[in-house]
């Protein structure tokens, strides 16, 4: 089953020198699956993610010939009905959670205030339904970490909070851009399973956004890798390491590895047809 | 000897810490951020320093430089330890190149003034032919000079940042996460340079890394730490064949090659 459809999408900002295209010609699906996007910065990523969510405002410009939510176009939907769709329908947790949480409130209210505005109902059930969410994330001691500022929460546990806070409204989609990226290495697997299980208890469509190329493989399903704006290769997630794309072998092979000690990286050739090649659908049909 | 807590070397060594307690603020506001962290470095070799963000890696090499005030055991830097207040000779020896090349260049001073004043600072005269060897020596030519940092990408701003450091002719050079802000191919290129340069230059490096995978490729030798602690010193040979004796380790280990 399809949740989202989005053909032909275009991010483009003027500039001095002409119209700057970020993301050129994106076309993918998304059912109930993990699905990655991993690229280098600048190769519109994030601005895929966000594009989706109609985020990104005025001088930037968004075309697609459809962005469809189970069969609703997005694209036409006035500002007002996009509110009933962000955070409520499709949700995003952001790189940084020092920036995402609001630091002169405590946990425990964001979270109330995001319960109460999605189900609208009455404080003490909220209370009580914001202490499971911390728990569904293993935060241990919830009543504690309800009481607190997010300054007095580690970067891991502050992610936690975040997607807990993101999936109360019981969202379909959740786009993760770059989730465990401030993170420790030894929080980032932890981080990532807690969402991993929540996603898939759920029956959720996943959009994971990462420069990290084992993370993705390790994570998702299917994997779109974006270059320069656009999609160079669609494959299985597991099937990574066997890519063919120049641009996704180099990619892997400039990572230093421990178990294969070698002199020299190598270093990435750049090929201007690889940007200009049109993209590559990730549609399933 | 692999897995003993004091690495000792047989050589000269070129930097030796021992004993080092490094702390921020006082009374009850103390925090100790590295206690008892006693390590040595030899000539011309590289040696990583990992462990998890407030582990007190990155502050063992503040206290190396003079930038944590707080601090007590002993630093030696070519046998001769280090006081206090460090003398203008200490930075013609050591030097550190920062972790965000964005944070690390001043906006407004363009390539070329970033490194000849650093270069007049040092006593040089010859400035400008210099400038021009630095921008040489790491791989970004002439056509790079007179550029400021908005003009450059991430790679080229640690290139520049590493050619700033490069200018007083150090023996010892600190690495802060060099490469942790960079793309995964335009890492591969800085790693590569430094790798050229420690070749060249015959230098010593100290890389403070949270990534094994880019401390194994640098370094020989690395000290594992954990809430303020070296945990353990090992070969990187000894860690690749899964030697590890510390728990904490194995655990590093397990994430960073699912091993």
């Amino acid at each position: 089953m399809t949740l989202l459809d989005v053909e032909n999408l275009w991010v483009q900002f003027p500039t001095r020198q002409g119209l700057f295209d970020a993301v050129r010609g994106v076309s993918f699906s998304l059912g109930k699956e993990r699905l990655g996007i991993v690229g280098e910065s600048g190769s519109g990523k994030s601005m895929t993610g966000r594009a989706i969510l109609r985020l990104i405002r005025p001088p930037g410009i968004v075309k697609a010939d459809h962005i469809d939510l189970e069969g609703q176009d997005l694209l036409k939907k006035s500002e007002k009905e996009m509110r009933s769709v962000r955070g409520q329908r499709i949700s995003m947790v952001m790189q940084d959670p020092k920036f995402s949480l609001n630091p002169v409130m405590t946990v425990g209210d964001q979270l109330v205030e995001a319960y109460r505005l999605a189900h609208g109902s009455a404080r003490k059930g909220a209370t009580q339904a914001a202490l499971e969410a911390l728990d569904s994330v293993s935060i241990r001691n919830p009543e504690r970490v309800m009481r607190a500022y997010p300054h007095e929460m580690s970067g891991g546990m502050g992610q936690r909070i975040m997607i807990a806070m993101m999936l109360i409204p019981n969202p379909q989609i959740l786009i993760a851009d770059e989730p465990t990226s401030a993170l420790d290495v030894s929080v980032q697997r932890q981080v990532l399973s807690i969402m991993d299980r929540l996603v898939v208890d759920r029956g959720m469509g996943l959009i994971f956004i990462s420069h990290d190329l084992n993370l993705v493989a390790d994570f998702c399903d299917r994997v779109l890798i974006m270059y320069a704006g656009r999609v160079v290769e669609v494959c299985d997630a597991d099937k990574l390491h066997q890519a063919t794309h120049p641009y996704t072998r180099g990619l892997l092979n400039s990572l230093p590895r421990l178990d294969v000690p070698k002199e020299r990286l190598e270093v990435l050739q750049r090929d201007p047809a690889w940007a200009e090649a049109p993209s590559v659908s990730g549609r399933v049909r | 000897m692999t897995g003993t807590k004091t690495g000792t070397m047989t050589g000269t060594s070129m930097l030796s810490v021992k004993d080092l307690d490094v702390w921020f603020g006082h009374g009850d506001d103390r925090v100790d951020a590295v206690q008892g962290a006693s390590f040595d470095v030899a000539k011309g070799e590289s040696f990583g320093l990992v462990g998890e963000s407030g582990s007190g890696k990155s502050t063992i090499l503040r206290a190396i430089t003079g930038l944590a005030k707080d601090w007590s055991g002993t630093i030696a830097v070519d046998g001769e330890p280090v006081g206090h207040k460090r003398a203008k000779s200490f930075y013609r020896k050591v030097q550190m190149v920062f972790q965000d090349p964005y944070a690390s260049l001043h906006p407004r001073h363009s390539v070329d003034a970033v490194l000849g004043e650093t270069l007049h600072l040092h006593g040089f005269k010859d400035i400008d032919a210099r400038v021009v060897k630095l921008l040489d020596d790491v791989g970004l030519g002439n056509r790079f000079r007179f550029r400021y940092p908005h003009q450059l990408s991430g790679g080229q701003r640690q290139r520049v940042a590493i050619a700033r450091a490069l200018a007083g002719e150090p023996e010892i050079l600190l690495l802060d996460e060099p490469t942790s802000a960079l793309d995964v191919s335009v890492q591969a290129e800085i790693l590569n340079l430094l790798t050229d340069l420690r070749a060249e230059h015959g230098l010593t490096y100290v890389m403070v890394s949270h990534d094994l995978a880019v401390v194994g490729h640098i370094c020989a030798r690395l000290a594992v730490m954990k809430d303020a602690r070296v945990v353990e010193i090992m070969d990187v040979d000894a860690l690749r064949k899964r030697r590890a004796t510390h728990p904490y380790t194995q655990d590093l280990l397990r994430n960073s090659i699912g091993a």
